[in-house]
């Protein structure tokens, strides 16, 4: 054929080489390690209390609901979609298993006690429900997944109110209370438990034929559905599993609390959120996975524990991880440009 | 031509890689004041690349860019808009959701003291320009409402009465039908007429040396010749783009071509009384086993809407699809895809995952064959080689992220995606459109070998040399309906052109 390349030399047929194009394509990795090691380098000079074993367990633990709860939303935003209802529904599953379990008789709610696995499944299937209504409001009806999971947000939220009316609930099954609170050989079950669903997540992404869907709907939908994809199978599966991790994160953070209310994981929306984006997945979908989601837990995990280790204003410390969530979106967004100019 | 006059834009000596792959090496090229300046060149033969520096795309690269006899660098398209530079892209690049007079207006819309935009006067000034291109448009009707081509010819408008003195048009000629290429050609010689420069690309040579008083030939990231267009020929053109004998390799199918007649081949599709709202008015044909189903038609003409149709991302609002003698409503694109129907639409951006490799992009249609559930990345990589050596795909890396192949290897991979598990029905949308007369021989010799094999295959296009080359049978679409067939009879260029 008449390529224009026919008289190239081979050389130039191979993957480009020197480092600067290198780096600049992998900066969405890099930077985000460097942000890390930067953080961990300042607390380490700046308190002596930081940079321990004992304190190394701590940020693990911290972080470790918020982990579990990334898994699945990283799914979500690398298909270029926002799952909003994250926290809702972990408050909802945790809410709805100690709704099912005995309570101590001073707890005033009027609650269905069952068995311990029962409970648990019937809380797993409530957040996969949730899970199913995101997918079908996405998918069938067209709602943008900002909007839809903004409405299950309330949902989710009027629900968790409905079941405790105010109160608070102690008792979670068993095998909850163990997983949530306990711990083996000294490391917090909770930990294990986050680290299984993350390399579990990294598993499916990365070696299944699903996993390279999520990418390929990320990476270009319309290519995808042209490529005949069921698109709205893999955005409906990427919505459920996101409910799924959360609810699991929710019950298992209710046994770390030891105890189930209203409003109790408000804070993980933003925190789960900025762990998947801060550590680098693209919020264009596509690149990213949970190598990104670890680094960004650990940076989230070293600069909330850190802040406690230094001396600073507690008032300030919400502004500073303000700061660095906008730096990490800066980065996120530059590193697309750089990596769409290394590949033109 | 312009010769002992200084041009207002120079550039010397430039040299642009991307990614260590070298797209231009010491080009140099002049424009001058009140000049129209042809280039042609083979599909990654630098033509864009080279555009792109001047409307500022690429701030980076080596050489001297020298405008108005002073050294310039421009380190965005706004620099290169303030300095009088206006580019159509290949690609349609318009505000669907906005209407005709925001588009022509886009980004300086008149605003009245305090800043309200001057709606009336938009309005009015937006339908004046068009008009004088011929466009007779209601301003304000939403510009996605439009067909494409009249869509494109806006994008145009828009730029040739920016009042930039120089336009640059990467194929702008592509989705435009015959009379409104023709109006084009006289806007463009009275803007010449007028003193703007004009850089002209196409793959349409007739159309260069018609349109422009200077041609360029690049390849492969080389300036090989300038002349005036008057001491040219197309043969001569032709040669030294591809630097061989090229009068062969394309046929300008002007004189009459005998189709073949009928086969006996079983029939895989059946499509019976297809409508759709404003696209398609019962629209009947069958698609045999072992023939190429050609058909042709002007930009707009509901081509796109039935190939949509056809894969299953359409649903007709009547009429009936049957696939292999069973009645079929596909309900997503994997619902055609698992009935037998493929589909390489007509926009490379649609079609391909630009950010991944190579192999990636080859099996992403048939890793339901190959993988139940983990994926196996060696069988991938050793299938994807096998097309890409069959395809002739340039450079034969499967690992290549896709963003780095030429535009026509691109075209080329998106057809292999459907070759390791022969689809029973392959629907091609502008199968060979913007590329060069090799990478087009190459697809007209693979379609033909699936042809052998006893596919299906309806080849869609608004450019007739491409069905002519390629179809064993022909049909006419005009405005949503079929008017024309061509079967065991003559054709021509003219023929089809007259039937449409």
């Amino acid at each position: 054929m008449a390529s224009s390349d026919s008289a190239t030399s081979p050389a130039d047929h191979k993957r480009p080489r020197g480092l600067a194009p290198f780096l600049r394509s992998q900066m969405r990795n890099i930077a985000p390690f460097l942000t890390l090691i930067f953080l961990s380098g300042f607390f380490a000079i700046a308190s002596p209390s930081f940079a321990t074993i004992d304190n190394l367990g701590n940020i693990l633990t911290q972080v470790s609901v918020t982990g579990i709860i990334a898994v699945g939303l990283t799914f979500v935003i690398l298909c270029a979609e926002i799952d909003l209802s994250i926290a809702s529904i972990a408050n909802v599953t945790g809410i709805a298993v100690a709704y099912f379990t005995l309570q101590e008789s001073y707890v005033n709610i009027a609650n269905i006690p069952m068995p311990g696995f029962a409970a648990i499944l019937l809380a797993l299937a409530l957040c996969a429900l949730l899970g199913l209504v995101n997918a079908l409001g996405l998918t069938i009806i067209g709602i943008p997944s900002f909007i839809m999971t903004l409405a299950m947000m309330q949902i989710a939220a009027g629900v968790s109110a409905l079941l405790v009316r105010g109160q608070i609930a102690y008792k979670v099954p068993p095998l909850i209370t163990t997983l949530g609170s306990g711990s083996i050989g000294g490391i917090p079950w909770i930990v294990i438990v986050a680290a299984v669903m993350l390399l579990g997540g990294h598993l499916v992404l990365t070696y299944t034929r699903f996993g390279r869907y999520v990418y390929m709907v990320g990476g270009n939908r319309e290519a995808a559905e042209f490529a005949g994809l069921n698109v709205k199978l893999i955005l409906g599966s990427v919505m459920v599993i996101s409910a799924v991790c959360s609810g699991i994160g929710g019950m298992l953070g209710v046994a770390h609390f030891g105890s189930a209310q209203q409003n109790e994981f408000d804070t993980y929306l933003l925190d789960s959120i900025a762990a998947v984006v801060v550590g680098g997945t693209s919020l264009f979908g596509g690149r990213g996975g949970i190598g990104n989601t670890i680094v960004g837990l650990f940076v989230l995990g070293v600069l909330n524990n850190g802040l406690d280790h230094v001396n600073i204003d507690s008032f300030l410390k919400i502004l500073i991880r303000g700061l660095i969530l906008l730096a990490a979106l800066v980065i996120n967004v530059y590193a697309q440009r750089l990596r769409e100019q290394a590949a033109e | 031509m312009s010769q002992g006059r200084s041009p207002i834009l120079e550039l010397n000596q430039i040299t642009k890689a991307f990614g260590g792959v070298e797209a231009l090496r010491g080009v140099d090229f002049a424009l001058h004041a009140g000049e129209i300046h042809g280039l042609v060149g083979e599909n990654g033969a630098g033509k864009s690349t080279l555009m792109k520096i001047i409307a500022g795309v690429h701030p980076e690269f080596s050489g001297r860019f020298v405008l108005d006899g002073k050294e310039t660098r421009f380190r965005s398209t706004r620099d290169a808009h303030a300095a009088g530079i206006g580019m159509v892209h290949q690609e349609l690049s318009v505000a669907p959701d906005l209407t005709v007079a925001e588009n022509v207006f886009l980004g300086s819309q008149p605003t009245n003291r305090l800043g309200f935009v001057q709606w009336r006067q938009m309005a009015r000034e937006a339908g004046e320009q068009l008009s004088r291109f011929g466009i007779d448009v209601d301003p304000m009707t939403r510009l996605g409402d439009l067909p494409i081509g009249l869509q494109q010819l806006i994008e145009i408008a828009r730029v040739l009465f920016s009042g930039a003195r120089i336009i640059i048009l990467d194929e702008p000629t592509s989705a435009l039908s015959p009379p409104e290429v023709e109006r084009l050609f006289t806007t463009l010689h009275k803007l010449r007429d007028d003193g703007t420069s004009i850089v002209f690309i196409s793959h349409f040579i007739e159309d260069i040396l018609r349109v422009s008083d200077v041609v360029t030939v690049f390849r492969n990231g080389r300036k090989i010749a300038e002349t005036a267009s008057a001491d040219t020929t197309k043969g001569a053109l032709i040669e030294a783009m591809i630097g061989r004998g090229g009068e062969a390799l394309e046929h300008s199918y002007t004189d009459d071509l005998m189709l073949p007649q009928p086969g006996g081949g079983s029939t895989v599709l059946k499509v019976d009384q297809l409508s759709l709202r404003r696209s398609l008015q019962n629209v009947s044909f069958a698609a045999r086993a072992g023939e190429v189903l050609g058909i042709y038609g002007f930009m707009g003409c509901g081509q796109l809407e039935l190939s949509r149709i056809l894969f299953g991302k359409l649903r007709p609002d009547g009429g009936t699809l049957v696939v292999d003698g069973a009645a079929k409503t596909f309900r997503s694109t994997a619902a055609a895809r698992r009935a037998g129907v493929a589909l390489v639409p007509e926009s490379r951006r649609a079609m391909l995952f630009h950010q991944e490799p190579v192999y990636k992009n080859i099996s992403i249609s048939i890793l339901e064959r190959i993988s139940a559930l983990l994926l196996k990345p060696v069988r991938e990589r050793a299938i994807a080689q096998r097309q890409v050596e069959q395809l002739q795909i340039r450079p034969p890396v499967v690992g290549l992220d896709l963003g780095m192949l030429s535009g026509g290897n691109q075209q080329k991979v998106a057809l292999a995606k459907w070759l390791t598990y022969p689809p029973r029905l392959l629907v091609l949308c502008e199968p060979t459109r913007g590329m060069d007369v090799g990478a087009k021989n190459d697809v007209i010799n693979i379609v033909r070998d699936l042809r052998a094999k006893g596919l299906a295959i309806i080849v869609l296009s608004t450019e007739p040399e491409t069905v002519l080359s390629l179809a064993d049978r022909i049909l006419v679409l005009k405005r949503g309906a079929v008017v024309r067939e061509f079967a065991g009879e003559a054709v021509s260029k003219d023929r089809l052109l007259e039937a449409a």
